[in-house]
């Protein structure tokens, strides 16, 4: 007895579970992202979200855990393939790992829009994305003018793996070696984009440093770790961050953080969705959508265009 | 509770088994439920290729959850699944791309890793006496570092091994019967099964991995050199853990060195939800096999169905305190 209920109960639960996606409208579009919980992505989603509902289509938002998680990001995509969705938007966590299940999909006519990180294969029709190699060079141009051109700084960053960590680092990096050759990039570290771990490194280069005049985080959790750390060691380092959400845009209200680059999270999800109802209706589309960065520091957080794009 | 306090009679030992069998069923049944709610709901989720996806999502989970299974059986716990997998995989990459050398020593190198990480979390539990909680927890960090040092923090990919990938991709079974393209990862994961499933049945290092599991002291007593058995117990999961690597290497066509940690949770989750209790002494790799299969059919269904993600976790964890609930009723009424 009790075991039927039980199992009644499971089934009970499936189905109630199925309601909400069981109605089919125009378009059925499956995005498959690299995150879920952090607040980028879920501006990502806010931004499929509108362009679906302007464009009366149905989306669904999936990502892994963690950015580590390539396997369990093929699973999201082979299970969205085998719905038969009318479109997919996929940002690859691996620019290799998912080119079979992208070929089945370009196999059974589904149209493939890349958005935020692109793949090594030209099956996506376009790439949705932020142009990481030019906003970070804007944060080293930023740095420079805030520490006077001249000293030392340092990078703390999300990982050395994934398109975003490589493309910000170099970026930053690079455009210090050019364009500002009185400054010195003395340590770059990893954090995972943890805030804590980014936390525990600031205070090792802040105590490793005393001189270092500026820190570039490189993501949200990096940034927020930066400035976690600069106020336990009660640090006047200069701090650019990158992303927004709240903790990163109160830290540039009350002026611990001199300003940030933000993407537009909205916009990557917004142009994906666009896109991907474009390819539907046999437009041609351009090898890559720039959805644009922005500087943004306390004299113009509340700009319309800024204000748009941030998330908290 | 009497079955597993006197389970260390060799008497009892069948109706070990006995009881085990009885839980596959209800495992078992848990599953087909689950099948027929989501073929009801979605003409989408019956289809061949996807119950070749939800095959293939198993693999790795299941061959780890194997791993898991033989550790807990004894009583223990490994946490290292997840990320030994990883380092393994690393090792194969170092052995194939940095090295250049042929393919079955890549093979060989990423078992002989496993067994040998398996060899000194079973000294470190058996001789030194740290708690396995707190060894494998070690050796997880130990080995997630590793494989980021060694591998230098990036993915290490096996485009110079031709036919790496068929290793899980590849279907043998489809040139046999081209109907049905079961990918080779999945076959792995059932010959990993059956030579598991065997070897606690039927060989000394199974029974003594029963009965270390439902008392130790007096196996101990009985003369039984119980720190080789568990020594033996922890290397043959690394072993398992080393078949994990290669199968999510050959599927990745790539070493991911900062993939890993949170799968020795799921692996768990699937043996318990196959009914092996954590407690020790009582466990069928077969259950296991059923609890891997519950959660990757409950992640694709839930995807199918268009479920938000959000609702996708809940629902899971609903499930996997339903599946180890109604395996305590059922407890309670024999």
């Amino acid at each position: 007895m009790l075991r039927r209920t039980l199992l009644a109960a499971v089934g009970a639960l499936s189905l109630l579970a199925a309601i909400p996606g069981a109605q089919a409208q125009e378009y059925d579009i499956a995005l498959i992202s690299k995150g879920f919980q952090h607040q980028f992505w879920q501006a990502v989603k806010a931004g499929a979200d509108k362009a679906a509902t302007e464009f009366g289509a149905k989306v669904t938002f999936e990502g892994p855990d963690t950015e580590a998680q390539v396997d369990r990001q093929l699973d999201m995509l082979s299970a969205a393939l085998a719905r038969k969705p009318s479109a997919i938007g996929f940002a690859a966590l691996d620019s290799q790992a998912a080119i079979p299940l992208l070929q089945q999909a370009k196999d059974g006519g589904i149209p493939v829009v890349a958005f935020d990180s692109g793949v090594d294969s030209d099956i996506p029709l376009t790439t949705a994305t932020t142009d990481n190699v030019a906003a970070a060079a804007l944060a080293a141009d930023k740095m420079a003018e805030l520490i006077g051109d001249a000293g030392k700084v340092a990078v703390v960053a999300h990982d050395q793996t994934s398109r975003t960590g490589i493309d910000r680092v170099n970026g930053f990096v690079n455009r210090m070696k050019e364009a500002h050759p009185n400054i010195e990039v003395v340590s770059v570290q990893y954090g995972g984009g943890d805030q804590l771990q980014s936390t525990e490194i600031t205070k090792s280069i802040l105590l490793a440093n005393p001189d270092l005049k500026g820190i570039f985080g490189a993501n949200e959790g990096s940034a927020i770790g930066v400035i976690n750390g600069k106020k336990e060691l009660n640090s006047s380092i200069v701090v650019i961050g990158y992303d927004s959400g709240a903790a990163q845009k109160a830290a540039i209200m009350d002026g611990s953080m001199a300003g940030a680059i933000t993407q537009n999270p909205i916009g990557i999800g917004y142009e994906t969705v666009r896109a991907a109802i474009a390819a539907l209706k046999g437009e041609t589309l351009p090898p890559v959508i720039d959805t644009g960065f922005y500087y943004y520091d306390k004299t113009n957080i509340d700009a319309p265009e800024i204000a748009a794009v941030l998330y908290d | 509770m009497a079955t597993t306090d006197t389970a260390a009679k060799p008497g009892l030992l069948a109706g070990i088994r006995g009881t085990g069998a009885y839980h596959k069923l209800l495992a078992f049944s848990g599953l087909i439920a689950l099948v027929a709610v989501f073929s009801l709901a979605s003409r989408n989720f019956m289809q061949t290729s996807n119950v070749l996806a939800i095959l293939q999502a198993t693999s790795v989970n299941g061959v780890l959850a194997i791993a898991a299974t033989l550790v807990i059986i004894t009583g223990g716990i490994d946490l290292s699944v997840g990320t030994l997998m990883t380092f393994c995989a690393v090792i194969a990459g170092v052995v194939l791309t940095f090295w250049g050398l042929p393919l079955p020593l890549g093979l060989l190198a990423a078992i002989a890793a496993g067994t040998a990480s398996g060899l000194v979390s079973g000294t470190i539990i058996a001789k030194l006496r740290v708690p396995p909680f707190i060894t494998t927890l070690g050796m997880m960090l130990i080995l997630k570092g590793l494989s980021l040092v060694i591998s230098g923090t990036k993915p290490i990919y096996f485009n110079a091994t031709p036919g790496f990938n068929q290793i899980s991709l590849g279907s043998l079974f489809g040139s046999i019967v081209p109907a049905l393209p079961l990918p080779n990862g999945v076959l792995i994961l059932f010959a990993v099964a059956l030579v598991a499933s065997f070897v606690l049945s039927r060989t000394a290092l199974g029974r003594y991995a029963f009965a270390m599991g439902s008392n130790e002291e007096a196996v101990r007593l009985s003369g039984v050199n119980v720190d080789r058995w568990k020594i033996a117990v922890y290397a043959s999961a690394g072993a398992v853990c080393g078949i994990a690597g290669i199968l999510i290497a050959s599927r990745l066509n790539s070493a991911q060195p900062a993939l890993g940690q949170g799968y020795e949770l799921e692996a768990i989750a699937a043996v318990v939800i196959g009914g092996t209790s954590l407690s020790g002494g009582r466990g069928t790799v077969l259950g296991t096999l059923i609890g891997a299969l519950i959660i990757s059919v409950l992640a694709n269904g839930l995807r199918i169905l268009s479920v938000a993600q959000e609702w996708q976790t809940v629902v899971t964890g609903t499930i996997i305190i339903l599946a180890v609930y109604a395996d305590i009723l059922r407890r309670r009424r024999l």
